[in-house]
């Protein structure tokens, strides 16, 4: 499996036009840009640096969230649960401050590590019992979102200290550049680096690609599913953290729904939902396409329910159009 | 003794299946006696039948959907858009009796279930013609759906007085005192349940989600199969979306439905049906379906605080597979 995909990228290295078409990072590539000319011509505030940094700023949280599900689904499993995970973090985080007087970092440190523990307790149940991680993280979805609901019921954690909040005001000096684009970004790299870079990344794409021939090749493929869920979880409370600072408060219900928004990013990315396939690349790329066409779109007044409808269709069109062109070239 | 069981999975569930399947559901039922039983004693109140009503009523609009999902699920595939399709049928539904006061209820139920059907075959098109993975393809309509519904309504809810009396009747009276919606829920079941055991049709859904390959080479036509059951799953959602309106008397665009695909799912799971395709009965559904009603509903009226009710769906879905895991795990090592 590992050969065959070193095969690919060298085929990839002297690849024709046509291979570079049915890539799917280019077609996100292609539909950035052009949902970036459309926006700008929509509207003259569009270009305006600062603009297009703060709204791309607040799809951060789920972007963070979104380089650990593309390890997730590269490496042919998926989780439902991260944001039910980024919920309970959250909660957790609030009420260790407020309730129990931990100071911010030392709070910041245990809501990571339980995170990692979520994640790990998913990663258990799915290889323990060889059960299948959809089935698991709708049981996880349901069960740490209630756990929050349990430890805050209906309530919000307020009264973080303001060297707290506000994350998202910030910037780097005196640039336009807001301090969670570049967290992502760092991230990003880092996330990247590992992937394609490492013998960790690259036993991901052998897990996903075939496990069995994976597990003959020797690789522990039950500690790289685990280790996958746990970077989930993990990023799953770097983005609670975000949030709970970008909004000033911490409640149950936050985050709600996002799992898809994430699993739209790294699919829209160009990551198989088969898993063996995908890049960081891909995901970083579709983020900024979100976040181009939503923020387009919201200064060109067009309702959220368009947006809806046009995120949904482009998710489908991704699929469908590299399907289209792999069908052209065989024919 | 593999090959056998591949075989025998092509025309029905195999006997592990069938052996799960048949503890599943008395589990299930041993589960609901001790639930209602511990309740009984702690809050008298739940075991009347006024009570009852109210449970099976909860469930009702669920058993419907998660029908459809059964068959999506059996055949290897899945529906995430369902939510989504429940509440723009009931939105366009109840749009329609807004504008035309004095249209027979049945007019609406047909639209309902035409335009779900209708909203499912886009889901099977995309399937299996275009390909798409139905995580991906129903994720995306979920989202597409979901639009609609705002755009058709501008955001506004419909309102009591424009949905009829009529339909609003049918979760309040009924035969025997029994309200009309948990009439149509149970009848949708048995039919459903009865054409997934004895029809052609029905044993091709299980052939093609124990093994596609094999039920291809069997003549069976696959796409044909998958395409039907995303078109089923449509319309009952769609049924589903017009009983809604009846029962809650308003649809709010920005919640009927929403959310929704996921405890169809758990029904759906925790009622029996293996996620990996080849396997599952309505009678399991139902059941899982009750199990959640009932578990709701115990929690709501002995005060355990309602917020305990999701982490307790949680627990019982992931119960619910690790169970089933061990046990045939088990099964397994001792053939």
């Amino acid at each position: 499996m590992a050969v065959s995909s070193m095969a690919q990228n060298k085929t990839e290295k002297v690849s024709s036009l046509r291979r570079l078409l049915a890539r799917r990072e280019v077609i996100t590539f292609a539909l950035l840009i052009v949902a970036f000319f459309i926006s700008s011509r929509l509207s003259p505030y569009f270009l305006d640096i600062h603009y297009i940094f703060d709204a791309t700023s607040l799809y951060t949280e789920i972007g963070v969230m979104a380089l650990a599900m593309t390890f997730v689904i590269i490496s042919g499993n998926i989780d439902l649960s991260i944001a039910s995970m980024l919920a309970v973090t959250a909660v957790s985080f609030g009420l260790l401050y407020t309730r129990l007087g931990i100071p911010i970092p030392l709070a910041i440190l245990l809501a990571l590590i339980m995170g990692a523990v979520l994640g790990m307790i998913n990663g258990l149940i799915v290889t323990r019992f060889k059960l299948p991680p959809m089935i698991v993280t709708v049981g996880t979805l349901a069960l740490y979102r209630g756990l929050g609901q349990i430890f805050l019921g209906d309530h919000a954690v307020t009264g973080f200290p303001e060297s707290f909040y506000g994350l998202d005001m910030r910037y780097v000096g005196n640039s336009p550049v807001p301090i969670p684009l570049v967290i992502f970004l760092v991230l990003a790299v880092i996330f990247g680096l590992v992937l394609h870079k490492t013998s960790f990344g690259r036993m991901v794409y052998a897990v996903g690609t075939n496990q069995e021939a994976a597990r003959f090749s020797g690789i522990a493929v039950d500690r790289v599913k685990i280790v996958c869920f746990m970077l989930s979880g993990l990023m799953a409370a770097l983005g609670a953290i975000m949030m709970s600072s970008r909004l000033a408060s911490a409640r149950y219900d936050m985050a709600n729904g996002w799992e898809l928004d994430v699993i739209t990013a790294v699919v829209l990315g160009g990551t198989d939902i088969d898993g063996g396939q995908g890049s960081i690349l891909g995901t970083v790329l579709a983020l900024f396409l979100i976040g181009v066409l939503r923020s387009g779109m919201g200064l060109a007044n067009i309702k959220i329910e368009y947006q809806l409808v046009v995120i949904g269709s482009l998710l489908i069109m991704s699929i469908i159009i590299p399907n289209i062109v792999r069908r052209l070239r065989q024919m | 003794m593999t090959s056998q069981a591949q075989t025998m999975n092509t025309s029905r569930p195999s006997n592990v299946a069938t052996i799960l399947a048949k503890f599943r559901e008395t589990g299930i039922l041993i589960f609901l006696a001790v639930l209602v039983i511990i309740a009984t004693l702690v809050e008298r109140r739940f075991f009347s039948l006024h009570n009852f009503e109210n449970i099976l009523l909860d469930i009702s609009i669920l058993a419907i959907v998660a029908a459809g999902e059964t068959m999506v699920i059996i055949s290897r595939n899945i529906d995430i858009s369902v939510g989504s399709s429940l509440g723009l049928c009931a939105i366009v539904v109840g749009l329609m009796f807004k504008f035309n006061p004095g249209v027979p209820i049945i007019v609406g139920l047909f639209l309902g279930v035409l335009l779900g059907a209708v909203l499912g075959s886009v889901n099977g098109t995309l399937v299996t013609q275009f390909r798409v993975p139905p995580l991906i393809a129903t994720l995306g309509t979920l989202s597409i759906y979901r639009g609609l519904v705002f755009l058709s309504s501008g955001g506004r809810q419909v309102d009591p007085n424009d949905i009829p009396p009529d339909l609003i009747a049918m979760a309040r009276v009924g035969p025997l005192g029994i309200p009309w919606i948990v009439i149509v829920a149970l009848l949708i079941s048995v039919l459903v349940g009865l054409f997934l055991r004895y029809t052609h049709l029905g044993r091709d859904i299980y052939a093609v989600g124990g093994n596609p390959v094999a039920a291809r080479l069997r003549g069976i036509g696959v796409n044909r199969v998958v395409f039907l059951t995303y078109l089923f799953a449509g319309a009952l959602a769609g049924l589903a979306g017009v009983l809604y309106a009846g029962r809650y008397g308003t649809v709010n665009p920005a919640d009927a439905g929403v959310g929704f695909e996921l405890t169809v799912i758990a029904a759906t799971v925790i009622g029996g049906t293996n996620i990996l395709g080849g396997s599952g009965t309505i009678l399991g559904t139902v059941l899982g379906s009750l199990l959640l009603g009932v578990l709701g509903n115990v929690l709501a009226i002995t005060n355990v605080s309602g917020f305990y009710q999701k982490f307790a769906q949680g627990l019982v879905i992931l119960l619910a597979v690790i169970i089933d895991a061990i046990i045939h795990n088990q099964l397994q090592s001792r053939r």
